[in-house]
């Protein structure tokens, strides 16, 4: 019999995976984009399947909420145009369709042999918003400081390549006339 | 509770809270209209009904029976899903917003709330509103309008910057009721200090945070004085310039539905919850805690309405400077501070 439980992980697993391949199909970047979004808030659904409330409303929050909304920001603010497709590429054909089923069959195998793939109760694992903070600033405090500032290197250099270059001379940036 | 009862108690409770959700944004138009008249020395509706009280009612119809244009360069699937998109996420995130206690009806514990109690209440809020912003952005984009792409583009930088502050405002509360449930938030705040203060979070050290939450949330709300995405002396109307008829109104449910939910959650989180003076035979007790709570949310909205009638709109750049040179550096002092004041 089915339960409420599997027909939602059926339900989201589903949109999640026509999110996905509509993605690869759409040929406007802003439709892709959405159809990311689609696919990141089904897996936020997933996430809330398994008793994990914090991973999912951050998966929401972060990538749902604040990433694509920049990518969505970006496309538009470029007009990106509809992308051109180039007929007859056979590497794709050749190599590419058959390398991709070799790739997801070896990743699947992997997953069912060498993981434990018993049954997980919900809640089984730590998924609350309380026990996540234990665990990263008790056990993994290290790693998730390593982390921020890996971050915050990253932040400045994006403000390093997006400022004015500096003048040589060492004088006042030249005005761009109007 | 079995699984029936439990869902024909969640369809009710839906179905009671869209109503009054509705009925709510309705008047607080009539509402604003109304003050924003006084306070201009003008009289606000008066025609329709006793004090233009039918006044919703008619600018109802009148939205429901206007041609219904679409432009025709528009990107028609977007343009559609836009508006719906909006208003869709703004009554969503009114789900986990509890209204009162639980209440016992035929032995079984109702909680006053759509949802039940979920431990992560204030974060689907934050994370619905953050998906509002794509209502906003896609009608600007999908208009094919620059008006509109510009205010689809200030609405989305606007929000995205202004989200980060608003968060920060409320981890000072969370700090401090040690949780993310609305309900145990709103049950940290029960009692009195020093014998008649309530212990409510804005007069117990999180006044900074109050306030910090109130600038974030005009601007999430794309409210004067930061209501630069439709701010009508540059943008016409921004991202809703090409919208007509109940497309334009679903802009205008989403909005006022937003500001009821931010009033909501300022409620609970600094203003106490439903925690009041209880008095008087049990019924009137039982009716008081969901009083205080809409009286609370009003004094909220007409605070909104008040800032509307007295406040001019701030410069694109000051608005990204107040919120990035200011807002965020005195919310992330207000959560240290708080921080070292609840580890000591």
């Amino acid at each position: 019999m089915l339960s409420i439980h599997l027909i939602l992980f059926l339900a989201f697993g589903a949109v999640a995976a026509a999110g996905a391949i509509n993605l690869l199909v759409q040929r406007h970047p802003i439709n892709a984009a959405l159809s990311l979004i689609a696919v990141m808030a089904a897996l936020a659904g997933e996430y809330m399947l398994l008793g994990a409330e914090f991973v999912a409303a951050v998966q929401v929050i972060v990538y749902a909420g604040a990433i694509m909304v920049l990518f969505v920001f970006v496309i538009m603010l470029l007009n990106a145009g509809v992308e051109e497709q180039t007929k007859g590429s056979r590497v794709a054909i050749v190599f590419g369709v058959p390398g991709m089923l070799l790739g997801s069959l070896l990743i699947a195998w992997v997953v069912l042999k060498h993981s434990g793939t018993g049954d997980v109760a919900v809640g089984a694992l730590p998924g609350a918003p309380n026990v996540i903070g234990q665990l990263l600033f008790h056990e993994f405090l290290l790693p998730f400081e390593v982390t921020s500032i890996l971050i915050l290197i990253a932040i400045m250099g994006a403000v390093v390549l997006a400022s004015k270059p500096p003048v040589p001379g060492g004088g006042p940036a030249k005005k761009v006339q109007d | 509770m079995p699984i029936g009862l439990y869902i024909l108690a969640s369809v009710i409770k839906s179905a009671i809270v869209l109503l009054v959700l509705l009925t709510a944004v309705a008047y607080t138009v009539w509402l604003e209209r109304k003050v924003v008249g006084h306070m201009q020395n003008r009289w606000g509706p008066t025609r329709v009904g006793p004090f233009g009280l039918l006044q919703p009612a008619a600018d109802g119809l009148k939205f429901l029976f206007k041609e219904d244009l679409t432009p025709p360069h528009v990107y028609k699937p977007l343009f559609l899903a836009a508006p719906l998109i909006a208003v869709v996420f703004a009554l969503t995130s009114i789900a986990v917003i509890p209204f009162g206690n639980d209440i016992e009806i035929g032995g079984y514990t109702i909680p006053l709330q759509i949802t039940t109690d979920v431990n992560t209440g204030v974060l689907l809020i934050l994370g619905v509103t953050s998906i509002g912003v794509y209502g906003v952005a896609l009608a600007g984009w999908s208009s094919n309008n620059k008006y509109s792409l510009l205010g689809g583009l200030r609405a989305s930088a606007q929000m995205v910057s202004y989200e980060i502050s608003l968060g920060l405002s409320l981890v000072g509360v969370l700090i401090m009721a040690g949780s993310f449930s609305l309900r145990d938030i709103v049950h940290a705040q029960q009692g009195h200090f020093w014998g008649f203060i309530p212990n409510w979070n804005i007069f117990h050290g999180q006044i900074i945070g109050f306030f910090c939450y109130l600038m974030a949330a005009y601007a999430e709300t794309n409210r004067i004085p930061f209501d630069l995405p439709e701010a009508e002396t540059e943008l016409v109307a921004g991202y809703h310039t090409e919208y007509s008829a109940m497309k334009f109104a679903m802009f205008f449910m989403a909005e006022y539905a937003n500001m009821i939910t931010v009033g909501c959650l300022a409620t609970l989180m600094f203003l106490g919850g439903w925690n009041g003076p209880l008095f008087g035979p049990p019924v009137l007790q039982a009716i008081l805690p969901v009083f205080w709570f809409v009286a609370k949310v009003f004094c909220f909205l007409f605070l909104y309405i008040w800032v509307r009638g007295t406040l001019p709109r701030f410069r694109y750049d000051q608005l990204m400077a107040f919120g990035w040179k200011f807002l965020l550096p005195v919310a992330l002092a207000n959560l240290i501070a708080t921080a070292i004041g609840v580890a000591w």
